[in-house]
């Protein structure tokens, strides 16, 4: 009982959160994540050769996208 | 070891829908790469061509065209075929729209190679929230394969008229991107594959023992499933002087009883004259449980209902270390030009497997006995050094 009381409480205060985020870093402070060295992959057919490398060398497969990176803002 | 090359196919997903973030387009490019891989008696190099274009303000097209020339004398062939030559080519097209703080991204791509036939199709969205900070996305792929095998009929290769298999392949994948501070972004995914259909290689085989002293060899038997979990964490931070260091972690897991384990450091430095840039990078990969039906020798033929003997599948550890060099330019004559870059990248690979032996000591090389053959089981471990170098040059525009 307690537990769900404390699942609630917790759901609560998340979503009170999420209406009233503000991003706590501002557009105009992400220069620094804008940069292309902070990209995830700076050469999307560079990683894409050498990830297949990989994959035909392991058993692992899969999550393994950089997904971009930076800031989105440029 | 031909399955293998169609998952390249969801790499270039990867990298041409990957690219994509939610809210923005990517940025358009072309990129022209030559790559030649050299180890473990595989050489494998061509030519890979990645154009992306935006097309108005909501729409962006990317293609991307790639060629493998093989070489292989690996040893698996080695102990029990020719050596082979064989070229595949893989085309892909995909298509991003942007609406709103949305990015949704489909394409295809298609690979031909004699013994293989890969289809893929695959669909995104990403969506940007809480002022940009967080990204999320989610992402679907479905694969259809075709599964031939080639053999010399009167001195001609061609296709087993009596062999045609197919292997259908799915992905299901999202993740998280989350600005942090104004220096730190973080990434998180999970991936879920299920595969079902011809799994193994139409070529490769295992060994049994006859009886201590000499083995005999017969083909791989699979399961026609396989479903894997894989979930990574990566992170980006800028250090105060414009360089960057990241980090990245993958735990991977499947119905097969495979687990590894895959961590990566990288450091990027651009020189202060802004031309220059250098990349460092080591990766490490250690697969800690085999696959169950995996082993390098069995104890008699028909041992179990699946036997592998696939590298791939064994234990073993990786290490990979890379380094990139950067020369960024512009052109004055082509003002469209916004900026052109030559890169070159050196990665030296070693791989040291703890259950898998060099069978050649025994099997000796394309049917050819070794003067000494040892006895089976006793061979030494092997190990693989690879050189994987990479010429390619982008221009932004």
């Amino acid at each position: 009982m307690r537990i769900r009381g404390l699942i609630l409480v917790t759901l609560a205060a998340l979503s009170a959160g999420c209406s009233s985020i503000e991003p706590w870093v501002k557009p105009y402070d992400r220069e620094n994540l804008a940069d292309p060295i902070m990209s995830f992959s700076r050469a999307p057919i560079s990683q894409d050769f050498l990830d297949h490398v990989f994959e035909s060398r392991e058993g692992s497969r899969g999550a393994s996208g950089g997904g971009g990176g930076g800031c989105g803002c440029n | 070891m031909k399955s293998a090359y169609t998952r390249l196919a969801l790499f270039v997903i990867t990298c041409l829908a990957g690219v994509a973030h939610a809210g923005v387009l990517p940025e358009d490019r072309a990129d022209v790469l030559y790559f030649r891989y050299d180890g473990g008696g595989v050489v494998i190099n061509g030519p890979s061509v990645l154009v992306r274009k935006s097309i108005g303000e909501h729409v962006s097209v990317a293609a991307n065209y790639y060629v493998d020339m093989v070489s292989s004398a690996s040893v698996d062939v080695e102990t029990s075929a020719s050596p082979y030559d064989d070229e595949r080519t893989q085309s892909s097209l995909s298509l991003d729209f942007l609406h709103g703080k949305s990015t949704y991204s489909v394409g295809a791509v298609k690979s031909d190679e004699s013994d293989y036939l890969a289809n893929t199709v695959f669909a995104s969205l990403s969506h940007d929230m809480f002022g940009d900070l967080t990204t999320i996305s989610f992402g679907f792929k479905k694969g259809e394969n075709e599964v031939f095998r080639n053999v010399k009929i009167d001195g001609v290769k061609m296709n087993d008229p009596t062999f045609a298999e197919t292997m259908e392949s799915k992905s299901y994948n999202v993740s998280i991107s989350q600005i942090l501070t104004k220096n730190l972004i973080m990434s998180a995914q999970y991936e879920v594959i299920t595969d079902e259909g011809f799994l193994r290689s139409p070529y490769r085989s295992v060994r049994f023992f006859i009886d201590p002293f000499s083995q005999g060899q017969q083909s791989e038997i699979y399961p026609n499933t396989r479903s894997s979990n894989a979930a990574s964490v990566r992170a980006k931070y800028f250090l105060p002087y414009r360089a960057a260091v990241d980090a990245m972690y993958r735990f991977y897991t499947d119905t097969w009883g495979v687990m590894g384990h895959t961590a990566e450091l990288g450091y990027v430095h651009p020189l202060p004259d802004n031309k220059w840039i250098f990349e460092g990078r080591v990766r490490y990969y250690t697969q800690t449980d085999p696959a169950d039906f995996y082993q390098d020798i069995f104890p008699r033929a028909d041992y179990a209902n699946f036997m592998a003997r696939d590298k791939e599948l064994a234990t073993y550890d990786a290490i990979t270390a890379g380094i990139t060099a950067t020369y960024e330019f512009k052109v004055e004559r082509f003002p469209w030009l916004s900026k052109g870059s030559l890169n070159l990248r050196y990665d030296y690979m070693q791989v040291n497997y703890d259950d898998f032996r060099d069978a050649r000591y025994s099997l000796g090389s394309f049917g050819e006995l070794p003067e000494e053959p040892l006895q089976p089981g006793t061979e030494p471990l092997y190990k693989l050094d690879a050189n994987i170098l990479q010429f390619y040059i982008s221009a932004f525009f």
